[in-house]
């Protein structure tokens, strides 16, 4: 795959820390799926989560997004430190996010799915929408000329009016991004946005993140298990295993970590 | 018609005319986020002379070649008229070519400026700039992911149209000056042949041949500016080009373009075209389409179906061409109007259509009284690039499923003694660019062009086309053999995709199959046959019992023509691809490339005549992304039932 964006001069120039975690180590029960685990992510950048299965990726996503709360640690968002966040607060301060196991209203078309989305844009009341006062119907046409916006953007027309449940998986994957961006995030987490897909559908995939935040400056975070794709396309890495963090650098500093080696390739005992 | 109208010889004069006699009325609409956005004439006249600014401060001169690359969309008519507004000649190139495709085009027609649609096509263009000197300029229209590039060459469509606004005020005059130079015997576009022999040649048509084909066929059809029609073809292909462009600037009807090509039969569906045109390919895979869905509905529904297309093709095809039909059979078919033949053209997009060609290849005739059965004005007409499409179109009411028609107005048409045909008409092309020699061999010291096509004109006044003149052999028995008369009748199947014939100079006629991955696979689905992808399915011993099945039938009815019935298919094989154009099988509108084929396949040929069981190919092919790869794959011969030639009533089965 070759895909060359970061040799060129930036839209969006990497700035500060947006979002910053710091020692978070969270528990259940006994077992420990993350510990201490610092790292921050700048304004515009491309940043991967990396490692091997049960390396606690997910977990760390659900941390950030508050879907988890951590035992310990902090998270600190544009310079606020927040000691527990949760999802309706994350979605409230610019964070969307895609799920591992596609998470979309099945019998609902492509275009009701975007606009799901941009849900918390709309301030119109229930009486509002019901009688179709002016404010309900111009919010209501701004929510579709933003999720027109978002269909182009993706390349899906086609299906806009057809129910996700009748999409093919890579597909599906598209619309979920597309229901993520209608909510106009600055930081979007994509839990193995490439998951199950072939290689063409990587190829495609791989574009939208890059022309996602090309064109809108959006910071992505993503956790992809495949190396090859996260180190075209990711600014930075974090390496994770067993909870730890094992590495943190250039895809061209973590490809020559030799702890990173170790736990991909595992090690002579 | 207006005499302004008749005095404007070029397309831009045509266009100012069109802008001051229907300004508000609509040109060119397209779909763009879910909506139908207009441009009235005035605004299409508007764009196009401040692009005309621009690309004149851009150092566009008389004469200059400028390359066309991308779908049909508003700004692609703008951009083609702005060329032909200072005088310079329009030359589209298939968007879907690779950038070692465009390279010799490029070279050829000398272009300097380039009308880009989006990054993809910019990024083919700037591979092989470095072989192209003299290009100083790229217009793209799509500024997605273009931020980052840096080219001197490159100019944004949107800057280039504010840049060329901004000069209007002050250059207004010495443009409509520039229109005004223009004349009707100035080269207008350039088009690339489809190339089904040998190396592609271009083709030059003057604004004067363009004009007078569009007009000759407009009139003859009274086309008038209240018509829709859908541009969804490749703005190369010259039929895109003179209904799409030619004809809306001559009678002042709206073009609309689809979203995305994906969307084409729904964005269809929502304008309702009045007048419609579609190479046989297109329609094809329509009735596939339609044949799968017919096979997935319920007993009913699909009972319905076969009666009363019996019952149109019975009733609807002499109703269409105002035949008397009895009474009680006209009742019946009022009622399948309401029951099914008015939501299926519904379906179709073809409510309102009430004029449709199809042109760009021989159609089936089984295919084209599909249509006419339903209701749908489908009539064929003949012609090629250099002859600026029109030549003969059949006539309302006289539409016979083996002619193409009587020749249209101010053409004369004679045949060689080879059955060749000739035509002398005021269409025809200036010659090959840059190329004397070969403009000699085709049009003659007289002024008739040899189209290459063998046919005969019959008793009524009508054309019929057998095939190419250098395709149309011989049987080892003598009888004629022409391979696009029978691959036509195959591909009536919605389970075959491509066919070739092979029997020139052959004992018996053998084919070469392709089947149709959708149809075929919808199938396979139904009757429980797993299968891992296209190669796989076209292996399995079910899917060649259904196709021997198809061939079969085939075979019966050319049996009942004694003359056809040593056409009769005897053997075939299933390919384990589709015919690609990436593989340099298809031209890009679709045609069979016989060279290439039969050197690629001789293997296969050989095995199918030396009445082999299997055959082992090796195939090159090409990826999307031009890797080149390797596929083998073992390919089972199939033998198809045989009958014996009519008038026996009994089919019997002979050894094959």
């Amino acid at each position: 795959m070759t895909v060359q964006l970061h040799a060129h001069a930036r839209a969006f120039p990497i700035g500060g820390p947006i979002v910053e975690v710091h020692d978070i180590s969270l528990n259940f029960g006994g077992v420990k799926a993350l510990t201490k685990i610092s790292f921050d992510v700048r304004e515009h950048e491309v940043r991967a989560i990396i490692g091997p299965n049960g390396a606690g990726k997910s977990s760390m996503l659900n941390v950030i997004n508050g879907v988890y709360r951590p035992q310990a640690g902090s998270i600190v968002l544009r310079g606020e430190r927040l000691a527990a966040m949760t999802p309706r607060r994350a979605a409230h301060m610019g964070i969307a996010r895609t799920f591992q196991n596609i998470a979309l209203f099945k019998g609902m078309t492509v275009l009701d799915n975007i606009m799901a989305g941009s849900n918390l844009r709309m301030h119109a009341n229930f009486l509002e929408v019901a009688f179709r006062l002016p404010r309900a119907l111009r919010e209501a046409r701004e929510c579709r000329e933003a999720a027109e916006e978002i269909i182009e953007f993706l390349e899906i027309e086609h299906i806009r009016k057809t129910p996700v449940g009748r999409l093919p998986y890579g597909l599906q994957k598209r619309v979920e991004l597309g229901r993520a961006l209608a909510a106009t995030p600055q930081v979007l987490l994509l839990d193995e946005p490439m998951a199950g897909m072939n290689i063409e559908e990587k190829q495609d995939m791989c574009r939208f993140i890059l022309d996602v935040n090309d064109h809108y400056g959006t910071t992505v975070i993503l956790i992809e298990h495949d190396m090859g794709v996260v180190m075209d396309i990711s600014d930075r890495v974090v390496v994770l295993d067993y909870g730890k963090k094992i590495g943190d650098g250039t895809p061209e500093e973590v490809r020559s970590n030799q702890d990173v080696i170790d736990a991909y390739l595992g090690v002579a005992h | 018609m207006a005499p302004q109208e008749l005095q404007a010889d070029t397309f831009p004069k045509l266009l100012m005319h069109q802008a001051r006699t229907r300004g508000d009325r609509p040109a060119v609409r397209e779909k763009s986020r879910g909506i139908w956005q207009t441009l009235t004439w005035r605004d299409l006249a508007d764009e196009t002379v401040a692009l005309a600014a621009g690309l004149a401060e851009r150092g566009l001169q008389r004469g200059g070649h400028v390359a066309l690359i991308g779908d049909n969309r508003p700004r692609l008519y703008a951009a083609l008229c702005a060329t032909q507004w200072l005088g310079a000649v329009a030359v589209p190139l298939y968007q879907d070519a690779s950038a070692a495709e465009l390279l010799d085009p490029m070279r050829n027609a000398e272009i300097t400026h380039i009308f880009a649609e989006d990054q993809e096509q910019v990024d083919k263009l700037l591979e092989i700039l470095p072989q192209l000197p003299a290009v100083t300029t790229i217009i793209y229209d799509q500024d997605r992911g273009m931020r980052h590039y840096r080219q001197p060459q490159l100019v944004s469509h949107a800057d280039l149209l504010t840049q060329g606004r901004a000069l209007l005020a002050a250059r207004r005059d010495a443009l409509d000056a520039e229109a005004a130079l223009g004349r009707g015997s100035d080269p207008a576009a350039l088009f690339f042949t489809a190339g089904t022999t040998g190396q592609a040649k271009a083709v030059v048509l003057s604004h004067g041949a363009l004009i007078n084909r569009a007009r000759t066929a407009a009139a003859m059809e009274n086309l008038r500016d209240t018509d829709v029609t859908m541009a969804y073809l490749p703005p190369a292909w010259i039929g895109q080009h003179m209904f799409g462009y030619a004809q809306p600037m001559v009678v002042g009807f709206c073009v609309c373009c689809p979203e995305s090509p994906e969307t084409m039969l729904a964005d269809m569906r929502e304008i309702g075209p009045t007048y419609f045109v579609a190479p046989p390919k297109v329609l094809e895979s329509l009735l596939a389409q339609v044949s799968v869905r017919m096979e997935d509905a319920g007993r009913i529904k699909r009972s319905l179906y076969q009666y009363f297309m019996a019952l149109a093709r019975r009733v609807g095809v002499p109703l269409l061409s105002g035949q008397a039909v009895p009474l009680g059979d006209r009742l019946v078919y009022r009622l399948g109007d309401m029951l099914m033949y008015g939501p299926l053209r519904d379906v179709l997009g073809m409510s309102r259509v009430r004029l449709a060609y199809t042109a760009g290849e021989a159609i089936g005739p089984d295919l084209l009284l599909y249509f006419r059965a339903l209701g749908v004005n489908l009539k064929q007409l003949y012609g090629a690039t250099e002859t600026g499409i029109f030549v003969c179109v059949q006539p309302d009411g006289e539409v016979k499923p083996d002619s193409v028609g009587t020749a249209t107005d101010g053409v004369e048409l004679k045949f060689t003694a080879q059955r060749e045909l000739l035509v002398r008409s005021p269409g025809l092309f200036s010659g090959y660019h840059g190329d004397a020699d070969a403009t000699r061999l085709a049009i003659d010291a007289d002024g008739w062009f040899h189209t290459g096509d063998a046919g005969w004109l019959g008793d009524d006044g009508q054309l019929r086309i057998i095939d190419r003149v250098q395709d149309v052999g011989a049987l080892a028995d003598g009888s004629l053999f022409a391979p696009k008369y029978l691959e036509n009748k195959l591909k009536f199947f919605p389970f075959v995709k491509e066919a070739v014939a092979i029997g020139a100079g052959r004992d018996e006629v053998c084919m070469v199959v392709s089947i149709d991955a959708g149809a075929v696979g919808n199938w396979a689905d139904r009757h429980n046959i797993a299968y891992s992808g296209y190669a796989d399915l076209a292996s399995r011993d079910e899917v060649q019992v259904l196709i021997a099945d198809c061939v079969g039938k085939m075979n019966a009815e050319l049996a009942q023509d004694p003359a056809l019935a040593s056409l009769q298919v005897h053997r075939f094989l299933l390919l384990h691809k589709e015919l690609e154009a990436d593989d340099g099988e298809l031209t890009r509108t679709g045609k069979l490339r016989r060279v290439v084929i039969g050197e690629r396949y001789q293997a296969l040929v050989d095995a199918l005549y030396a009445r082999r069981d299997s055959v082992r190919i090796d195939a090159q092919v090409r990826y999307e992304d031009g890797r080149q790869g390797t596929i083998s794959a073992d390919l089972k011969i199939c033998r198809a039932p045989t009958f014996a030639a009519a008038p026996l009533p009994m089919p019997t089965r002979k050894a094959a």
